[in-house]
């Protein structure tokens, strides 16, 4: 059982949480031209590295709210967790 | 090479058994070799066997980091089936199913090939619609397919829920007589066995660190037993693609996930079939020494962990026991995971890659077993020939680009869209 420490709200179990997915993923700029390439990127291709991951979850059976989780791939430690519109260094 | 027979066995009796031939050689890597298997699972020893028995390609080596059969191809659940609606899945699978057919003679060994069945419980009219569509595409592509009512599929497992009154009532099921399960083990080895008696090395705890190109061209690969040159690489590392991929600075449509799977205490025979939840993900088989082997969904997060996690457990066994009850009565005997390149589109890449001689095997999802050896041959065609076969022709790596996706289920990575 991972046990998710949600900005909002505190530690929580991760019953509470639905995955989202790579956070590092950014949609290409709406007022620009789009290679297929990049959109591409976007839409399909992960790194899904294995290690450190930065992931979004959402807070489903809590204050839902979208929040981004670091976490090891590998042993599932979870370093840190930020608000979704928090900027991650 | 020793030939298991009968007589053989027998012949054997007689020194204690201990006279039998290693069943493969264990090797150090080579300078060079024409063509270098990445992965000694299922899938690249099948692909290995299939370069010397059809190509005739045989200064090839398998390069495994831990030991062959460690990985998947030792921790699913041994499902056979090509009960699969686009044409694509259903004639690559239907011609694995002529593979499995063969197999135990092809190899001589006994991989326990027994077609008994799969049946997919449906649990609405909507989705009973569905099956009729999915098992007329198959019988258009020569696969086996019976559309069964509700009583007819009691007729089979009276031992399921066919009370009036629950959430998910049994409308009728698809059934697929020819599929079945196989021993999983016996797979991986009884290639092993060959493609060594061929002259395949299978190289073991030998990590692959780093690729040799230059100019556009693969020429090598670094590994933790030295460097190996190589005219043509094929990568077939399921859950570690990825790794691999970031080696090679390619980013491709794949994730790695952690799919688990269970087996009960042993019971006396009670399922004949494999059977599958059709209002969630659940599918149960009973083992012939008399274990219940389930699985079910992802964990639903990137995972590299190789063991799971319990809520997703917890709620894979509560589907299972809605659909047959008396599984609750069963003692957990043991559970396990296995990491699972999980495509986007939920089907696999068999390509040719934009490095001239590297080719790529990968997006098996929940469907790896049963492809091994149809993902053996038609990889060592693509290597062999340099061109796709056309049995995977669609599993190409650009459909993403083009928009050629293969959406069997549209499930993907994304597990909460069933």
């Amino acid at each position: 059982m991972l046990y998710i420490n949600c900005p909002h709200c505190g530690m929580r179990s991760q019953n509470e949480f639905s995955y989202g997915g790579d956070a590092s993923v950014k949609r290409p700029e709406l007022n620009k031209e789009v290679s297929d390439q990049e959109w591409d990127n976007f839409v399909y291709n992960r790194k899904s590295l294995r290690g450190k991951h930065l992931e979004l979850w959402q807070h489903i059976s809590g204050c839902r709210q979208w929040i981004k989780v670091e976490r090891d791939t590998a042993t599932h430690e979870i370093f840190r967790t930020f608000k979704a519109d928090e900027e991650v260094a | 090479m020793q030939k298991y027979s009968i007589f053989n066995l027998v012949k054997n009796a007689f020194s204690n058994h201990e006279n039998w031939d290693l069943a493969w050689k264990d090797p150090a890597p080579k300078e060079e070799y024409d063509v270098v298997i990445i992965g000694g699972g299922g899938h690249g020893l099948a692909t290995a066997y299939y370069l010397a028995r059809e190509h005739n390609i045989t200064n090839v080596a398998i390069i495994e980091k831990g030991w062959i059969g460690g990985g998947n191809v030792g921790r699913n659940t041994t499902i056979i089936r090509s009960n699969y609606m686009h044409d694509e899945n259903g004639l690559f699978s239907e011609f694995g199913m002529d593979l499995w057919r063969k197999m135990s003679q092809d190899l001589n060994y006994n991989v326990m090939f027994s077609p008994r069945g799969i049946i997919n419980l449906a649990h609405s009219d909507a989705q009973m619609n569905a099956y009729a569509r999915r098992g007329n595409s198959m019988r258009l592509n020569g696969i086996d397919a019976v559309l069964l009512n509700r009583e007819q599929v009691k007729e089979i497992i009276p031992m399921a829920d066919f009370s009036e009154n629950v959430r998910f009532p049994i409308f009728g099921g698809l059934m697929q007589p020819s599929a079945g399960t196989a021993r999983h083990d016996a797979v991986a080895w009884g290639y092993a066995r060959q493609a060594d008696s061929m002259g395949v090395d299978i190289i073991q705890n030998c990590e692959v660190i780093g690729f040799d190109v230059s100019a556009g061209k693969i020429k090598g690969i670094r590994t933790s037993r030295g460097n190996i040159k190589a005219k043509k690489v094929g990568i077939c590392v399921a859950g570690s693609t990825n790794i691999l991929a970031e080696k090679l600075n390619m980013t491709l449509p794949i994730e790695t996930h952690l799919l688990q799977a269970c087996v009960s205490e042993p019971v006396k025979p009670i399922l004949d079939n494999v059977v599958t939840f059709g209002a969630g993900h659940f599918y149960v088989s009973q083992s012939d020494k008399g274990e219940m082997v389930m699985g079910g969904d992802l964990d639903g997060y990137n995972s590299y962990a190789q063991r799971g996690n319990l809520p997703t457990l917890q709620h894979v066994l509560t589907e299972g026991i809605a659909m047959m009850p008396f599984l609750s009565k069963l003692k957990m005997l043991r559970t396990w995971g296995g990491i699972m390149d999980m495509s986007m589109d939920g089907s696999p890449i068999i390509d040719k890659t934009h490095i001239d001689g590297l080719y790529l095997n990968c997006g098996w999802c929940y469907g790896g077993f049963k492809a091994t050896p149809a993902s053996g041959w038609t990889f060592a065609h693509t290597i062999a020939q340099d061109r796709v076969h056309e049995l995977n022709a669609g599993y190409s790596l650009n459909r993403f680009s083009t928009g050629h996706l293969i959406d069997e289920k549209g499930l993907g990575t994304k597990t909460w869209i069933s």
